[in-house]
Protein backbone atom coordinates (compact mmCIF):
# COMPACT_ATOMS: atom_id res chain seq x y z
CA UNK A 1 0.00 0.00 0.00
CA UNK A 2 1.25 2.76 -0.91
CA UNK A 3 1.42 5.81 1.17
CA UNK A 4 2.92 9.48 0.52
CA UNK A 5 5.08 11.24 3.05
CA UNK A 6 5.48 15.23 3.46
CA UNK A 7 8.12 16.82 5.78
CA UNK A 8 8.64 20.86 5.45
CA UNK A 9 12.28 22.03 6.22
CA UNK A 10 13.00 26.12 6.27
CA UNK A 11 15.85 27.97 5.31
CA UNK A 12 16.62 31.91 4.10
CA UNK A 13 18.50 32.96 1.77
CA UNK A 14 18.78 35.95 -0.68
CA UNK A 15 19.03 36.56 -4.28
CA UNK A 16 18.61 38.86 -7.17
CA UNK A 17 16.77 37.86 -10.53
CA UNK A 18 18.81 38.90 -13.42
CA UNK A 19 19.91 37.60 -16.62
CA UNK A 20 23.27 39.08 -18.70
CA UNK A 21 21.11 37.77 -21.88
CA UNK A 22 18.85 40.87 -21.03
CA UNK A 23 19.48 44.18 -21.32
CA UNK A 24 19.53 46.76 -17.85
CA UNK A 25 16.27 47.78 -19.28
CA UNK A 26 14.57 44.61 -20.21
CA UNK A 27 16.16 42.87 -17.08
CA UNK A 28 14.10 45.28 -15.15
CA UNK A 29 11.04 45.12 -16.88
CA UNK A 30 11.31 41.42 -16.73
CA UNK A 31 11.69 40.95 -12.70
CA UNK A 32 10.87 44.37 -11.69
CA UNK A 33 12.11 44.77 -7.92
CA UNK A 34 13.44 41.51 -7.76
CA UNK A 35 16.10 43.19 -10.39
CA UNK A 36 17.57 45.04 -7.51
CA UNK A 37 21.45 44.53 -8.09
CA UNK A 38 21.56 44.13 -3.69
CA UNK A 39 19.42 41.53 -3.64
CA UNK A 40 16.89 40.49 -1.10
CA UNK A 41 15.73 37.90 0.66
CA UNK A 42 13.55 35.08 1.61
CA UNK A 43 12.32 32.83 4.11
CA UNK A 44 11.61 29.27 1.69
CA UNK A 45 9.84 26.62 2.67
CA UNK A 46 10.32 23.26 1.23
CA UNK A 47 8.18 20.56 1.40
CA UNK A 48 9.74 17.32 0.32
CA UNK A 49 7.14 14.45 -0.40
CA UNK A 50 8.36 10.54 -0.97
CA UNK A 51 6.42 7.99 -1.28
CA UNK A 52 6.41 3.80 -0.83
CA UNK A 53 5.16 1.35 0.65
CA UNK A 54 4.78 1.07 4.42
CA UNK A 55 7.49 -1.29 6.40
CA UNK A 56 5.36 -3.61 8.41
CA UNK A 57 8.46 -3.65 10.90
CA UNK A 58 8.76 -0.08 11.19
CA UNK A 59 5.30 1.29 9.98
CA UNK A 60 7.37 3.76 7.86
CA UNK A 61 7.72 4.84 4.40
CA UNK A 62 11.33 6.07 5.64
CA UNK A 63 12.75 6.83 8.83
CA UNK A 64 12.54 10.56 9.11
CA UNK A 65 16.33 11.03 10.76
CA UNK A 66 17.58 9.53 7.10
CA UNK A 67 15.49 12.37 5.74
CA UNK A 68 16.14 14.95 7.74
CA UNK A 69 20.19 13.82 7.27
CA UNK A 70 20.06 14.15 3.92
CA UNK A 71 18.00 17.09 3.13
CA UNK A 72 20.06 19.06 5.80
CA UNK A 73 23.19 17.78 4.24
CA UNK A 74 22.87 17.76 0.62
CA UNK A 75 19.79 21.58 0.83
CA UNK A 76 19.81 23.11 4.01
CA UNK A 77 23.65 23.47 4.47
CA UNK A 78 24.02 24.61 0.83
CA UNK A 79 21.45 26.87 0.63
CA UNK A 80 20.34 28.40 4.19
CA UNK A 81 21.76 31.67 4.94
CA UNK A 82 23.52 32.02 1.17
CA UNK A 83 23.54 34.42 -1.52
CA UNK A 84 21.81 32.03 -4.32
CA UNK A 85 23.28 33.68 -7.28
CA UNK A 86 27.15 32.97 -5.49
CA UNK A 87 26.51 29.07 -6.09
CA UNK A 88 27.69 27.44 -9.05
CA UNK A 89 24.29 26.51 -9.90
CA UNK A 90 23.33 29.84 -10.21
CA UNK A 91 26.41 31.74 -12.10
CA UNK A 92 24.56 31.02 -15.49
CA UNK A 93 21.26 30.12 -14.33
CA UNK A 94 18.32 32.67 -12.57
CA UNK A 95 17.90 31.72 -9.38
CA UNK A 96 14.01 31.88 -9.66
CA UNK A 97 12.10 29.60 -7.15
CA UNK A 98 11.44 27.75 -10.46
CA UNK A 99 14.76 26.69 -10.97
CA UNK A 100 15.67 26.29 -7.42
CA UNK A 101 12.69 23.87 -6.84
CA UNK A 102 14.46 22.10 -9.91
CA UNK A 103 17.73 22.01 -8.74
CA UNK A 104 16.08 20.59 -4.97
CA UNK A 105 14.52 17.93 -6.72
CA UNK A 106 17.43 17.46 -8.69
CA UNK A 107 19.80 16.70 -6.14
CA UNK A 108 17.38 14.86 -3.89
CA UNK A 109 16.64 12.29 -6.74
CA UNK A 110 20.21 11.97 -7.01
CA UNK A 111 20.95 11.82 -3.02
CA UNK A 112 17.91 10.05 -1.28
CA UNK A 113 17.65 6.65 -1.86
CA UNK A 114 15.80 5.13 0.72
CA UNK A 115 12.34 6.15 -0.41
CA UNK A 116 10.91 7.05 -3.77
CA UNK A 117 10.84 10.83 -4.53
CA UNK A 118 7.43 12.41 -5.39
CA UNK A 119 7.58 15.90 -5.41
CA UNK A 120 9.63 18.84 -4.24
CA UNK A 121 7.19 22.07 -3.52
CA UNK A 122 8.73 25.85 -2.02
CA UNK A 123 7.15 28.33 -1.11
CA UNK A 124 8.61 31.48 -1.62
CA UNK A 125 6.42 33.69 0.36
CA UNK A 126 2.49 33.36 1.95
CA UNK A 127 1.23 34.04 -1.38
CA UNK A 128 3.54 31.67 -4.00
CA UNK A 129 4.72 28.45 -4.30
CA UNK A 130 6.31 26.08 -6.92
CA UNK A 131 6.11 22.54 -7.53
CA UNK A 132 8.36 20.05 -9.14
CA UNK A 133 7.68 16.25 -9.78
CA UNK A 134 10.44 15.72 -12.15
CA UNK B 1 -16.22 15.69 -10.65
CA UNK B 2 -15.89 18.10 -7.65
CA UNK B 3 -13.33 17.21 -4.88
CA UNK B 4 -14.16 18.44 -1.29
CA UNK B 5 -12.19 18.70 1.93
CA UNK B 6 -13.15 18.43 5.59
CA UNK B 7 -10.96 18.93 8.23
CA UNK B 8 -10.93 18.02 11.42
CA UNK B 9 -8.35 17.47 14.74
CA UNK B 10 -7.39 15.23 17.03
CA UNK B 11 -5.38 14.78 19.67
CA UNK B 12 -3.87 11.70 21.35
CA UNK B 13 -0.62 10.19 22.29
CA UNK B 14 1.54 6.84 21.02
CA UNK B 15 4.84 5.53 21.29
CA UNK B 16 6.82 3.44 18.20
CA UNK B 17 7.93 -0.03 19.45
CA UNK B 18 8.69 -3.10 17.72
CA UNK B 19 8.31 -6.37 20.21
CA UNK B 20 10.41 -7.99 17.59
CA UNK B 21 13.31 -5.47 17.65
CA UNK B 22 15.99 -5.69 20.60
CA UNK B 23 15.51 -2.48 23.25
CA UNK B 24 18.64 -1.23 21.59
CA UNK B 25 17.10 -1.98 17.53
CA UNK B 26 14.33 0.29 18.88
CA UNK B 27 15.94 2.82 20.17
CA UNK B 28 18.41 3.46 17.09
CA UNK B 29 15.27 3.50 14.60
CA UNK B 30 12.71 4.74 17.13
CA UNK B 31 15.10 7.47 18.93
CA UNK B 32 12.67 9.30 21.15
CA UNK B 33 9.77 8.19 19.98
CA UNK B 34 10.44 4.97 21.57
CA UNK B 35 9.73 5.88 25.20
CA UNK B 36 7.22 3.37 26.26
CA UNK B 37 5.24 6.32 28.29
CA UNK B 38 4.25 7.39 24.94
CA UNK B 39 4.28 11.88 23.87
CA UNK B 40 1.29 12.99 22.27
CA UNK B 41 0.34 15.44 19.32
CA UNK B 42 -2.37 17.65 17.84
CA UNK B 43 -3.22 15.77 14.98
CA UNK B 44 -5.45 17.56 11.86
CA UNK B 45 -6.87 14.75 9.83
CA UNK B 46 -8.25 16.22 6.44
CA UNK B 47 -10.73 13.97 4.73
CA UNK B 48 -11.18 14.59 0.93
CA UNK B 49 -14.25 13.31 -0.84
CA UNK B 50 -15.23 13.31 -4.80
CA UNK B 51 -18.17 13.65 -6.83
CA UNK B 52 -20.33 15.08 -9.20
CA UNK B 53 -22.78 17.88 -8.12
CA UNK B 54 -25.91 17.17 -7.00
CA UNK B 55 -28.13 19.67 -9.41
CA UNK B 56 -30.80 19.75 -6.71
CA UNK B 57 -28.68 20.27 -3.63
CA UNK B 58 -25.79 22.09 -5.30
CA UNK B 59 -23.69 19.65 -2.70
CA UNK B 60 -21.04 16.90 -3.65
CA UNK B 61 -21.80 15.36 -0.41
CA UNK B 62 -24.01 16.35 2.72
CA UNK B 63 -21.73 17.92 4.97
CA UNK B 64 -23.42 17.17 8.10
CA UNK B 65 -23.43 13.36 7.42
CA UNK B 66 -19.54 13.81 6.24
CA UNK B 67 -19.07 15.23 9.96
CA UNK B 68 -21.05 12.59 11.29
CA UNK B 69 -19.31 9.94 10.03
CA UNK B 70 -16.12 11.38 10.77
CA UNK B 71 -16.78 11.73 13.86
CA UNK B 72 -18.31 7.85 15.05
CA UNK B 73 -15.66 6.11 12.75
CA UNK B 74 -12.59 8.24 13.81
CA UNK B 75 -13.04 11.00 16.08
CA UNK B 76 -14.46 9.30 18.51
CA UNK B 77 -12.26 6.42 18.45
CA UNK B 78 -8.99 8.21 18.61
CA UNK B 79 -9.06 12.14 20.22
CA UNK B 80 -7.54 11.52 23.86
CA UNK B 81 -6.81 8.34 23.25
CA UNK B 82 -2.91 6.21 23.78
CA UNK B 83 -3.48 5.28 19.89
CA UNK B 84 -1.07 1.95 21.07
CA UNK B 85 -3.33 1.18 24.43
CA UNK B 86 -7.05 2.26 23.49
CA UNK B 87 -6.85 1.68 19.28
CA UNK B 88 -7.50 -2.08 18.14
CA UNK B 89 -5.97 -1.54 15.00
CA UNK B 90 -2.74 -0.42 16.52
CA UNK B 91 -2.16 -3.62 18.68
CA UNK B 92 -0.63 -5.07 16.03
CA UNK B 93 0.24 -1.75 13.40
CA UNK B 94 2.93 0.54 15.12
CA UNK B 95 0.68 4.30 15.24
CA UNK B 96 2.87 6.35 12.95
CA UNK B 97 1.48 8.65 11.11
CA UNK B 98 1.28 6.53 8.26
CA UNK B 99 -0.35 3.95 9.46
CA UNK B 100 -2.68 6.06 10.99
CA UNK B 101 -3.50 7.39 7.06
CA UNK B 102 -4.22 3.81 6.03
CA UNK B 103 -6.30 2.80 9.12
CA UNK B 104 -8.55 5.78 9.39
CA UNK B 105 -9.25 5.29 5.33
CA UNK B 106 -10.20 1.55 6.60
CA UNK B 107 -12.13 3.07 8.94
CA UNK B 108 -14.45 5.64 6.98
CA UNK B 109 -14.28 4.01 3.28
CA UNK B 110 -16.61 1.17 4.17
CA UNK B 111 -18.83 3.86 6.05
CA UNK B 112 -18.90 6.20 3.62
CA UNK B 113 -22.34 5.75 1.60
CA UNK B 114 -23.05 9.89 0.82
CA UNK B 115 -19.70 10.01 -1.55
CA UNK B 116 -16.42 8.20 -3.06
CA UNK B 117 -13.47 8.67 -0.57
CA UNK B 118 -10.55 10.27 -2.44
CA UNK B 119 -8.07 11.13 0.03
CA UNK B 120 -6.74 10.75 3.84
CA UNK B 121 -4.23 13.43 4.90
CA UNK B 122 -2.85 13.42 8.39
CA UNK B 123 -0.55 16.16 9.76
CA UNK B 124 1.11 14.82 12.85
CA UNK B 125 3.08 18.33 13.42
CA UNK B 126 2.58 21.54 10.75
CA UNK B 127 5.87 20.22 9.38
CA UNK B 128 5.10 16.56 8.77
CA UNK B 129 1.97 14.92 7.11
CA UNK B 130 0.97 12.26 5.08
CA UNK B 131 -1.33 10.91 2.26
CA UNK B 132 -3.22 7.97 1.48
CA UNK B 133 -5.02 7.29 -2.00
CA UNK B 134 -6.11 3.99 -0.87
CA UNK B 135 -4.92 0.34 -2.00
CA UNK B 136 -4.68 0.85 -5.72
Amino acid sequence: MKVHLTRRYLFSASHRLHSDEMSAAENRETYGKCNNPYGHGHNYSVEVTVSGAVDPQTGMVCNLGDLDECVGREILERYDHQNLNTLPEFTDTVPTTENLCQQIYDILRREFRVAHLERVRIEETMMNSFEYAG
Amino acid sequence: MVYLTRKAEFSASHYYHNPEFTPEENQRIFGKCNNPNGHGHNYTLEVTVKGEVDPRSGFVVDLKKLKEVMHSEVLDALDHRFLNKEVPEFATRIPTTENLAITIWQRLEPKLKVAKLHRIRVYETPDLFVDFFGEA
